[in-house]
């Protein structure tokens, strides 16, 4: 019975106890559930993004930019579909024998292959590498047939740049190529939207109208695993193409400035001398933009940089060149303006002036003898030009140029390598060559040589001005939201003249009358400096000024040798240019020619413009039916 | 005397089936059913292998629990300390001639499943214990002798599973001893001084983890010192539970686990699958059919009329809470990771296997509650 009593005895101990534990096992038990409830109740939202997060990961495509077409709407810079082979990684079974294999398929060079595998330990497994960014049609063809020995490499259709016009634009519209590391970071935008593959403006309208043209990235939605492998698409967010943007100018005349310049260095603009309207803007020799899309191989790259011609330069905005005698509708209208010359003022021409022991010739070794303005021009007269130039003081003359737009950029807003040139004056000097002005520099400005310095496009702006009978007009390559009839433009830009006094830069009429007059008997009437290039039908008919700047001084035995210009070595060549403007009846069309080391103005450049007129007065209705922005379908 | 032998008589095999606790057997037939639809679930809604594995387990080891049911509670009794010593046996096997997997030496290879024996030792040492206290006169329970010889029954398996090593399931086998002893009736003082020495020798303790364990108490503190190394499983667990909500994402449809950012989710996190597939209701569902399973194992406990058979049920109810408890603790973050499965839900068949051997003597226990055991 001890034995009974004892079992009872612990029979008691353990319900006791056993009872304790029944209570404590509830409480914990109720603990799990507060823990349960806080997890999934009260914090349920922020565990649900948590667990979005972790599943979706989202794909950005390379946006699609927006298309630049010429006034007319053909498109000067579009987009082309192009093949692609990419890398993924994380679905590579064995990296080594891939590259291996795609060495041999398309050629690679160890350099390449080196490249990649550096991408690859830089970039997330899941990140495409671009194994090679246009593929031909074959090698497209070609990686599709192999496929199945290619683990981990896709085939891509996208979307690339193209210039369907190649080197005719290069200097307008600039490139786009693979941003850099600086690139990206500097600009919001761009790194915002970068992806691997992505190509950004490098230069021109492409790199100053990025914002405009990038467009914005397509976004592939998928759910992940733990591996970052793709399971499924979720969603796909169609991206915006950049904004297409019409330019001003005109694709026939760019091609005729082309062909013009064909194996020469040098530049062409034409401008509508009402709206400003850039209408053809080309400097040469130019390049293939096209070429730097997918990367420019070397050799190419070295035969651009080396080229005598300097294709690199755009010259139109960037080249400075000395006038010459193509100021001297300028230095003309000054002095009419200042009254210090009337029409009938002569000058008597020796062929040399002399000037406190210094001799400044004219070109026209035996002279001209009197000279009149018009003669002056007409002939082109250097002596009549210096004798103004004294009497005038380049003080007054700077004003006058000045106010023309000489020294100051055209366009600078849109592209960041334009030079703003040089019109000197006392002050200038002083201040920045810390010598006084001597009056011999006064008499070579004149002329338009010495410290003068401006751009081809600064010179068309100049005689657009001259011709639009002397209302400041602001140049324009990109056609704003309304453009405007001829008729609304020539009132708008006198309206706007008596609402802001200094976009008028005359005092009186008749002397920009003087010498525009000045200007068409030096390509329409006999012994004129550009006659020969004149055209009689009076649609056509153009007035102009021509112009040979030196590029090194003319030492006495060279003058007296008067070699022809195949003798003298090129670098040593005068620059030849011609500014002129037409139909001299109804002014429209302004242009500026030079052609680098070319010789002289009247037989190197002038005779370029009387091509032009003909063909941008014949396109002259056509383009005034395109005004209407509406009306054209891209 | 007579009552004794009329109580002790063998029932006949048709009373047997009367007797059985239909309640218990219903919800482990439920929880059976549950654990194969996450296990489905696991497999990414397709039966494969832990399915088909997880199945064909059942399908052995839930007859195994009724057999053991219908073998009376007295050859229980009498197999105690053998089942004890044959488990030590293994032990010692594996330490020496061991399967190795990721750093521990813990499993023997049967050719028809892969055999943990350190899981059968948290059955063997309550079995063990129970015989002992069954058999000990209340008066000796106190002595230092008793005490000795229990503690030691504790601590060789202990030793030998932390050698193997897995801290998870010794602690897991110390605790389950422990309750023995406290329902035993060792002084509840004994306890309270051991507790307050365990905890002033804790730093000491500490300083003789492995770094792995080291690197995982120190990742409980917190998580999100390496979010995707040690941090990882336990971040990805609360995401998962958390984003379940209030009534889940559905069956086949917790991302958490199908995009496999879910370690181990056939094992020990195997709850956070299912917390995240049926949310709030169907956790608190689970942990209700957890609690009936382990009130009703402690109800056949108190109305068994051996000792034994009430140590065991007691003992046994309370090694399935703490397993539950240590289990839940660690997927919801409340506790460092230790390995330890959630019964009958997680994969693994000696979980299941001692989880089922332990279901079939409290089931026996309630056939023969009215055997008494000299």
């Amino acid at each position: 019975m001890i034995k009974e009593n004892s079992a009872i005895r612990k029979s008691d101990v353990i319900n006791r106890r056993m009872f304790i534990i029944g209570a404590a096992k509830i409480v914990v038990f109720a603990g799990i559930v507060a823990r349960l409830f806080s997890l999934q109740i009260n914090e349920n939202k922020k565990y649900l993004t948590l667990s979005d997060k972790n599943r979706i990961r989202e794909w950005k495509l390379p946006p699609t930019r927006g298309n630049i077409v010429d006034y007319f709407g053909n498109i000067i810079a579009g987009n082309l579909k192009v093949y692609q082979l990419h890398i993924i990684p994380e679905q590579v079974e064995n990296f080594n024998y891939l590259l291996l294999r795609l060495k041999t398929l398309l050629n690679l060079s160890d350099k390449k292959i080196q490249k990649i595998t550096k991408l690859k330990n830089q970039l997330k497994p899941w990140d495409s590498i671009i194994v090679s960014e246009n593929l031909s049609w074959s090698q497209f063809l070609k990686v599709n047939n192999y496929l199945y020995d290619l683990v981990g490499a896709k085939p891509v259709m996208t979307i690339s740049r193209n210039y369907p016009f190649s080197e005719m634009y290069t200097h307008v519209l600039g490139y786009v190529s693979q941003p850099n590391e600086e690139e990206i970071l500097e600009n919001e935008i761009v790194k915002e939207r970068f992806v691997p593959g992505m190509k950004i403006g490098k230069l021109g309208l492409e790199k100053t109208l990025e914002k405009q043209l990038i467009g914005t990235n397509a976004i592939q939605r998928y759910e992940v695993n733990a591996y970052g492998k793709r399971i499924n698409q979720l969603e796909y967010q169609k991206g915006l193409q950049g904004k297409k943007i019409r330019l001003t100018v005109d694709t026939e005349v760019q091609k005729l400035s082309a062909q013009l310049l064909l194996n020469k260095a040098g530049s062409i603009s034409v401008m509508d001398i009402y709206t400003g309207d850039i209408i053809a803007m080309y400097s040469s020799p130019s390049y293939d933009p096209n070429l730097f899309l997918f990367g420019i191989s070397q050799d190419e790259w070295q035969l651009i940089r080396n080229n005598p011609l300097k294709p690199l330069i755009n010259k139109t905005l960037s080249g400075l060149y000395s006038p010459g005698s193509t100021i001297k509708p300028i230095v003309a209208l000054s002095a009419l303006e200042n009254n210090i010359v009337n029409p009938n003022f002569k000058v008597k021409c020796t062929g040399k002036t002399e000037l406190y022991g210094q001799t400044f010739h004219c070109w026209k070794e035996k002279g001209h003898g009197f000279v009149s303005l018009k003669n002056a021009m007409k002939q082109s007269c250097d002596t009549y030009f210096y004798e103004v130039a004294r009497l005038l003081g380049v003080d007054r003359l700077n004003v006058t140029a000045k106010k023309f737009g000489l020294g100051e950029k055209v366009l600078g807003e849109y592209f960041d390598n334009e030079k703003s040139g040089l019109f000197p004056n006392t002050n200038w000097k002083r201040n920045n060559l810390g010598r006084g002005w001597v009056l011999g520099e006064t008499l070579i400005t004149g002329i338009g040589q010495g410290y003068i310095q401006t751009t081809p496009l600064q010179l068309c702006l100049m005689t657009a001005q001259i011709a639009n009978g002397g209302y400041k007009i602001k140049p324009k390559i990109i056609v704003n939201d309304d453009p405007l009839s001829l008729e609304n433009a020539k009132t708008a830009m006198e309206l706007q003249s008596l609402q802001t006094p200094n976009t008028k830069l005359f005092n009186d009429p008749k002397n920009i009358k003087i010498v525009q007059e000045a200007m068409f008997s030096s390509t329409n009437e006999q012994f004129g400096t550009s006659y020969r290039s004149r055209i009689d039908d009076p649609k056509y008919q153009f007035a102009g000024k021509t112009g040979t700047a030196q590029v090194k001084r003319i030492s006495k035995r060279e003058r007296e040798l008067d070699l022809k210009l195949e003798q003298i070595p090129y670098k040593d060549r005068d620059h030849a240019l011609y500014v002129a403007y037409g139909p001299y009846k109804n002014p429209r069309y302004a242009l500026s020619i030079i052609v680098e080391h070319g010789g002289s103005g009247s037989k190197a450049a002038a005779p370029m413009a009387k091509e032009l007129f003909k063909l941008i007065i014949d396109r002259d209705e056509l383009r005034d039916k395109q005004s209407n922005f509406e009306n054209i379908n891209i | 005397m007579y009552q004794r032998d009329r109580l002790n008589s063998e029932l006949s095999f048709f009373q047997k089936i009367k007797e059985i606790d239909y309640t218990l057997l219903i919800c482990i037939i439920l929880l059976s059913i549950i654990s194969l639809l996450v296990m489905y679930s696991t497999d990414g809604g397709e039966v494969l292998y832990h399915t088909k594995s997880h199945f064909s387990k059942l399908v052995v080891f839930f007859p195994l629990m009724i057999l053991i049911a219908f073998f009376n509670i007295r050859h229980w009794h009498t197999f105690g300390y053998i089942f004890y010593f044959l488990i030590i046996l293994l032990l010692f096997y594996v330490s020496f001639f061991g399967l190795k997997a990721s750093g521990s030496q813990r499993w023997m290879d049967l050719y028809l499943f892969v055999l943990q024996p350190s899981e059968l030792m948290k059955i063997a040492v309550i079995l063990c214990l129970a015989k002992y206290y069954h058999r000990i006169k209340i008066e000796n329970v106190n002595t230092f002798t008793s005490i000795t010889l229990v503690l030691s029954i504790i601590l060789v398996p202990i030793i030998l599973v932390i050698s193997q090593p897995d801290l998870g399931t010794s602690v897991l086998i110390a605790l389950s001893g422990l309750i023995i002893l406290w329902l035993g009736g060792v002084k509840i003082k004994y306890f309270v001084y051991s507790f307050i020495t365990f905890l002033i020798s804790l730093p000491f303790i500490i300083s003789f983890l492995k770094p792995y364990q080291k690197l995982r108490i120190l990742t409980f503190l917190d998580p999100d010192r390496d979010p995707l190394g040690a941090g990882y499983q336990i971040i990805q667990s609360k995401i998962a539970i958390g984003s379940g909500g209030l009534e889940g994402k559905g069956f086949l449809k917790g991302t958490q686990s199908y995009l496999d950012f879910l370690p181990e989710k056939h094992t020990d996190f195997i709850f956070t699958l299912f917390s995240e597939e049926f949310g709030f209701i169907g956790s608190v569902g689970l942990l209700i059919l957890y609690t009936i399973i382990i009130f009703r194992i402690i109800r056949i406990g108190a109305l068994s009329r051996s000792n034994f058979s009430k140590l065991f049920c007691f003992g046994f109810a309370f090694s399935i809470f703490i397993y539950i408890v240590v289990n839940l603790s660690m997927v919801l973050g409340l506790l460092p990771i230790v390995g330890s499965p959630l019964p009958i839900m997680s994969y693994g068949g000696s979980s299941m296997l001692a989880t089922m051997i332990g279901f079939g003597i409290v089931l026996s226990a309630k056939i023969n509650r009215k055997q008494t055991i000299a």
